[in-house]
């Protein structure tokens, strides 16, 4: 092992694994987890060249090997438990995307949510045994986040009993589903439905698009790849354009709305479920960041204990980059926000499933809040995992750079989770609705309850006439529970400042929308303060269930770490609203650098808590054992361009021009 | 035909698009010059980008050397040279995906640092291509920190020879351009020993590869670093040096020579290179920075004016995504800022022709000036560049996520000029080393270099504004850039003192106070943007309605800073929290009003579709038929995947025979 990292590990005041535990949910979870990831790393049939080198359409055929061969073993091995089914299929596939993602993703759970019995048992057990490979076929050229603008129709014919589905314009045709390229020979079409001269709004079809047997697509259906992307290479987007397609009037899944074989349609009781859905896919997205960011971190901090660049002290060696204070505020932080991530997923996902014991039995009050907090932090967590994984990238100077680093890779993986499953800015302006409704209801005398009921502090304000935040916090600087007060103080002071201009635009009468899109800058600040109070009380209170005292502390440096920059960060919003003063403020700022120099000691076993394997961590500069350059050294000379050691370019163009000129 | 969606952008511009292009590129007559270039460029299918997206980093490293190649030929064809006027058009032209960048660099460096003998021989060979150059200097273990890079040269009285070795493994040469798979020759930084003696860092030429069949030389081992971010182009190599020996004419000896007994001697100023590197930095604003930024602003402009997504009002069609005030946000402020930062491009090149003509007569008095405002400009520009065409990709939603849509090309590639040139976090310390300095002259009355005079005439007091509109005042945010720039400066070296008094050492002071140091360089930068804005717009004498427009832009580009940065102005009670709501209710106001204009302002730019290469951002808008065009071309869709037949059809077979 590389000399700095082990004297890094020596000087850790806690123990690493003690950490891990947490992180993992108890030490048996741990266990678990290494032991599934130990049968597919030890598995031969796993192993493969590194994709780095190898083409689209290589990486497309490795993953789907693999894909292959994981659906077989995960039933050998009788893995069941969807968390367990993740950390094998993450093993397998090393975080990446996989060409059955919405197979199993999205396809099967629809048929087992959507279809009646009979369909489950037409469609399901042939799904299942990969007999039926299937997409799930929402979005369109035209179309991604309006769902009620999709354009693309099924039209009830009475007399066939069939429906005929159509692409009738080129902004119709569905364009990016997973698998859908070259994968899958079903999809689950979302179509506007036309029946008795109407159209009943969007409905899910399940269409076969290839023929079973030879993959041929079949006639009626243009299908194809979406072509490259920044990432995702391993993916099959597709698109998917239908010409008069038909489908039997059984194939529409009918489980809530139905059409009668004469075309009358019965109209579905709620639709209220779907909810749930979209809040566990944004619980997901709130781990994924956590993961995602922790990884890039690893791979940073890492590098930056073995690397030694310029001089601090004259005269003598270079530094290990770690120390300086700049290369420290870019990663500390970041580090602080990744902890702060995993507990806000932990949290979402332990809360929707005890809320989903209630919806289960129709209690569906607590539902709205959750839908609209997981919007929120969906958006909040993936844009700053997002630019945290830049940042983590350029920390690392010009090697960050190389794909032998591994944060290339992270990065594009990552960014289109700012887009998924809700747009980033839209989800914001989700919560935002959430949140000037509560004031609503506030201003009108009512209570609200949950994370927002600090809104219920404005009612005692009404009598006096003064700013909501205007009443003094005192801040302790050093208590993360005071810190905790003043994101309070500081997200009502927004939203009261968000619902005050919708307000006044309002009064200058102008129309709902309007006045909506003329505040939406407002809202998205007044959603995003909301978040970052979410994930600092979230982050403080995980502190008090953490019973071993090392880990506490450095815990809770971290947790102060998070807070206090986050308010240096903001600064602006915490002077504006008179919750700090400027002394504050520079007292907030030095304290931030003082946290560096602490945290620095252990930055290096904080990373490894994370518990990356390297091979899942796919990166030369992240290795646990540090050798770095030896390695890259080792990779470089596999690239392709190395192949020959003339390139064939020197006898096609280099040595005739150097004849002519 | 245009889509009707941007043709009605068109129709209600509030000034003239021609105009405002000419202005930009400094009068009709350059117009006319690149329009010509760019236009023999495009015509010659050989220089097509067309399935750039589709190739493999082995197709792109030909193609780089074919265009290359071809590049020469077309150049004296057309009587075009290196020291003309349409050269800085070409490579804008050609995107920079072309091989041989680096034989430049050679050639320069030959050129600067080789006595007249040396440039005798080498620079005919090189510009006949009878030779291919590359340039060495960064090592596996070291980029910034030059007094750290670990080959050596040693002298060899008896044979006269420089024997040049890689002691180790993070000694190895890594990254240089050309040097994987093309150059011949490079010029290798390693630390000279003679007698024993270091003499520290010195540039010596060294063949890599034979003349005759290209194979590597004996005692080399080179080869590409493998696949990147992008440039994917481009070879970068290592370069691993193994008892090479090199006749003592090889080392550049401008500077500094050994003579044949091994006496060292130091000759002339290097001054001269010290400016050298601030021209690269400077030079490399335009053409990496701000042209990237500004073909992401067309294209996600273009785009939004395109897209339509929901309602704003229940009944009427789908609104453009560019009427929502959160696009708007994204958007306008990125294309304000490629304005600001080709303005500041223009008075850098300024100072800079200004600073040459005094250093040409042995004048090095404005060196310390131009080194600080190059790094920090350098650093500033590629930042805010490098994420605002990350704003515009994510702006363009799922389709920016796509290659075909040209974004995530353009932003990998400008993400390296983030770190190439000199690390940006290195080289805003360097600025904040030369702001400390000035700021400790001018408090004790010594005279200072024109751009950091406001240090010594600061004057204290609040911001006068009373409302909403005198936050269009020039006047009124320039002086609320120039107070928060003096105060991080004076506040940031008052700090350092006290550490110093304290008793902590200086170079500890020193790291204690980086991170405020860098945030005192940023605001410098901003400042000076700002600033240089507002009196570009004041001395605007074309008509048409470019100052108005131009007047907006300048305003947004400020208010957004502050905006941004509320925390600065707010910090001492320069802004109160009312002054800040003025601020926030005018930058909103201005989102609206540059909305109208939003499509001209890109158009301006005269971006070709070619060189946007996007199906996104094209002139005519036909955003989806041409999505769909260029992904049927992709290779995956050629043939049925040879994935389906090796593993999935065995797969479903067992299946079917198992059920």
């Amino acid at each position: 092992m590389n000399a700095d990292l082990r004297r890094e590990r020596a000087a850790a005041t806690f123990q690493t694994e003690l950490l891990t535990h947490i992180l993992d949910g108890g030490a048996e979870r741990t266990r678990r987890r290494k032991e599934i990831e130990a049968l597919v790393l030890n598995d031969p049939d796993f192993q493969h060249e590194d994709l780095n080198f190898l083409s689209r359409s290589q990486r497309y055929e490795q993953a789907i090997r693999k894909s292959a061969l994981m659906v077989m073993k995960l039933r050998e091995y009788g893995i069941a438990d969807p968390e367990e089914i993740y950390w094998f299929k993450s093993f397998v596939h090393r975080g990446r995307p996989e060409p059955l993602d919405l197979h199993l993703g999205m396809f099967l759970p629809t048929l087992l949510t959507q279809a009646t019995p009979e369909q489950q048992d037409r469609f399901f057990m042939p799904a299942w045994n990969l007999e039926i490979i299937g997409t799930y076929a929402q979005t369109e050229m035209g179309h991604g986040t309006h769902l009620r603008g999709l354009e693309t129709t099924a039209t009830y014919d009475p007399a066939t009993q069939e429906f005929i589905l159509n692409s009738p314009t080129v902004t119709s045709i569905k364009w990016w589903p997973g698998g859908l390229g070259k994968t899958s020979n079903h999809a689950i079409v979302l179509a506007q439905l036309y029946t008795q001269g109407q159209c009943k709004g969007l409905h899910a079809f399940i269409v076969p698009i290839r023929q079973l047997g030879t993959h041929e697509p079949l006639p009626g259906i243009t299908v194809g790849d979406i072509g490259p992307k920044f990432g995702y290479d391993e993916m099959d987007n597709g698109y998917l354009k239908m010409d008069n397609f038909r489908i039997p009037r059984e194939n529409m899944l009918m489980k809530y709305a139905q059409v009668e074989p004469d075309g009358t349609y019965v109209k579905p009781l709620s639709d209220k479920l779907t909810y749930g859905t979209m809040v566990f896919i944004r619980s997901l997205i709130v781990g994924d960041s956590a993961r995602s960011l922790s990884r890039a971190c690893t791979i940073a901090i890492r590098y930056s204990a073995v690397r030694h660049q310029s001089e601090l002290k004259p005269g003598e060696p270079e530094p290990q980059i770690l120390d300086y204070q700049t290369q420290q505020y870019k990663l500390f932080p970041l580090l602080a926000t990744a902890y702060a991530f995993h507990f806000v997923g932990a949290y979402i996902k332990d809360t929707y499933r005890r809320i989903s014991g209630d919806i289960n039995e129709g209690d569906l009050s607590e539902l709205p809040e959750l839908h609209a907090l997981t919007a929120g932090l969906k958006a909040f967590t993936s844009w700053t995992a997002n630019a945290g994984i830049e940042e983590c990238r350029m920390a690392c100077g010009g090697h960050g750079y190389s794909r032998c680093s591994g944060i290339p890779d992270i990065y594009v993986t990552f960014t289109p989770s700012c887009t998924y499953e809700g747009e980033n800015t839209v989800m914001m302006l989700q919560t935002a609705r959430f949140l000037v409704k509560s004031y609503t209801q506030v201003s009108s005398g009512q209570r609200v309850t949950g994370m927002v009921s600090y809104l219920n502090d404005l009612s005692r304000q009404r009598i006096q006439p003064q700013h909501v935040a205007a009443r003094t916090v005192t801040v302790r600087i050093n208590d993360p529970v005071s810190l905790v007060e003043a994101y309070k103080a500081r997200a009502a002071r927004l939203v009261e400042a968000a619902a005050k201009n919708l307000q006044a635009e309002l009064n200058h009468r102008k129309s709902k929308e309007d006045a909506w899109n003329r505040t939406s800058v407002d809202l998205v600040r007044a959603s995003e303060a909301h978040c970052h109070y979410v994930i600092v009380k979230l982050f403080t209170a995980k502190l008090a269930e953490i019973s071993n005292a090392a880990v506490r502390a450095v815990l809770t440096e971290l947790c102060l770490l998070y807070a206090l920059y986050g308010i240096s960060k903001n600064t602006g919003d915490f002077l504006q609203a008179g919750i700090l003063t400027d002394a504050q403020i520079t007292q907030v700022n030095q304290r931030v650098k003082e946290l560096l120099a602490i945290i620095r000691r252990n930055a290096v076993a904080l990373v490894d808590s994370f518990d990356f394997h390297d091979v899942h961590l796919g990166s030369v500069l992240g290795r646990y054992d540090g050798n770095v350059y030896e390695n890259m050294f080792e990779w470089a000379k596999k690239s392709p361009l190395n192949k020959t050691e003339v390139h064939e370019s020197f006898h096609k163009h280099l040595k005739p021009m150097q004849a002519k000129l | 035909s245009v889509n009707p969606d941007l043709a009605s952008e068109r129709q209600t511009a509030s000034f003239s698009v021609e105009k405002l292009t000419a202005w930009l590129d400094g009068g009709v007559e350059q117009t006319q010059l690149r329009r010509a270039v760019v236009e023999a460029i495009e015509r010659d299918p050989v220089f097509s980008r067309e399935n750039q997206y589709f190739q493999s980093q082995n197709e792109r490293y030909e193609a780089a050397v074919r265009k290359a190649v071809h590049l020469q030929k077309k150049m004296q064809e057309m009587g075009w040279s290196e020291n003309g006027p349409e050269f800085k058009y070409i490579y804008r032209a050609v995107a920079g995906d072309i091989a041989f960048l680096l034989h430049r660099v050679f050639m320069r460096s030959v050129s600067m640092l080789g006595s007249d003998e040396q440039i005798a021989k080498w620079i005919p060979l090189a510009s006949q291509y009878q030779l291919i150059g590359s340039y060495a200097q960064t090592e596996l273990g070291h980029g910034t920190y030059l007094q750290g890079l670990e080959t050596t040269a040693v002298f060899d009285v008896t044979t006269q020879e420089f024997i040049l070795n890689t002691p180790k493994i993070s000694a190895m040469k890594w990254w240089p351009g050309d040097m994987g798979r093309s150059a011949t020759h490079t010029v290798v930084f390693a630390q000279l020993y003679v007698h024993g003696k270091c003499y520290g860092i010195h540039p010596f030429i060294v063949q890599i590869r034979s003349l005759q069949d290209h194979s590597l030389c004996p005692g080399i081992i080179a080869g590409d670093i493998g696949p990147k971010m992008n440039f994917e182009h481009v070879d970068n190599g290592y370069l691993m040096l193994q008892n090479v020996r090199i006749p003592r004419e090889n080392m550049l000896n401008k500077f500094c020579e050994v003579q044949p007994d091994g006496t060292y001697v130091r000759r002339g100023s290097q001054k001269i290179n010290y400016f050298t590197m601030t021209l690269v930095r400077i030079s490399l604003i335009s053409g990496e920075a701000v042209l990237p930024l500004m073909k992401a602003c067309t294209i996600a402009i273009r785009y939004s004016a395109v897209r339509r997504q929901s309602k704003l009002k229940p009944g009427e069609q789908e609104a453009k995504i560019l009427d929502y005030q959160t696009q708007q946000e994204k958007l306008l402020p990125q294309l304000a800022s490629a304005y600001a930062f080709h303005f500041i491009d223009n008075y850098l090149q300024e100072l800079f022709n200004r600073g040459y003509r005094e250093i040409q007569r042995e004048n090095f008095d404005t060196l310390p000036e131009l080194h600080a405002l190059s790094s920090g400009f350098k650093a500033m520009v590629t930042q805010h560049c490098t994420s605002g065409v990350e704003i515009c990709l994510r702006a363009c939603g799922g389709h920016g996520y796509s290659l075909l849509s040209g974004l995530p090309s353009l932003y990998t590639k400008i993400i390296a000029s983030c770190i190439y040139e000199g690390e940006n976090t290195i080289l805003l310390l360097q600025t904040a080393r030369f702001l400390i300095k000035c700021f400790m002259a001018a408090s004790t009355g010594q005279p200072v270099p024109p751009s950091v005079i406001y240090l010594a005439a600061a004057k204290p007091g609040n911001c006068p504004a009373k409302n909403k509109l005198d936050f269009l005042h020039p006047d009124i945010y320039t002086e609320a850039y120039q107070h928060v720039a003096v105060r991080l400066i004076s506040s940031t070296a008052a700090k350092l003192q006290d550490l110093i008094q304290s008793g902590v050492k200086k170079h500890d002071a020193w790291n204690r106070c980086t991170v405020q140091l860098v945030q005192a360089a940023k605001a410098h930068c901003h400042y000076i943007t700002v600033k240089n804005f507002a009196e570009t717009v004041e001395k605007i004498e074309t008509k048409a309605g470019i100052q108005k427009i131009m007047k907006h832009l300048c305003d947004l580009f400020a208010l957004y800073g502050i905006f941004s940065n509320t925390g600065f102005f707010l910090h001492d009670g320069y802004l109160s929290g009312a002054q800040m709501d003025m601020v926030t209710a005018s930058y909103l106001d201005l989102l609206a009003l540059i909305r109208k204009d939003a499509v001209p302002l890109v158009d301006a730019f005269d971006l070709t579709d070619k060189s946007l290469n996007s199906a996104l951002g094209s002139y005519d808008g036909q955003v989806y038929q041409r999505l769909y065009e260029w992904a049927q071309k992709s290779p995956t869709n050629k043939q049925i995947s040879p994935a389906y037949g090796k593993y999935l059809k065995p797969l479903l077979h067992n299946r079917l025979s198992k059920l």
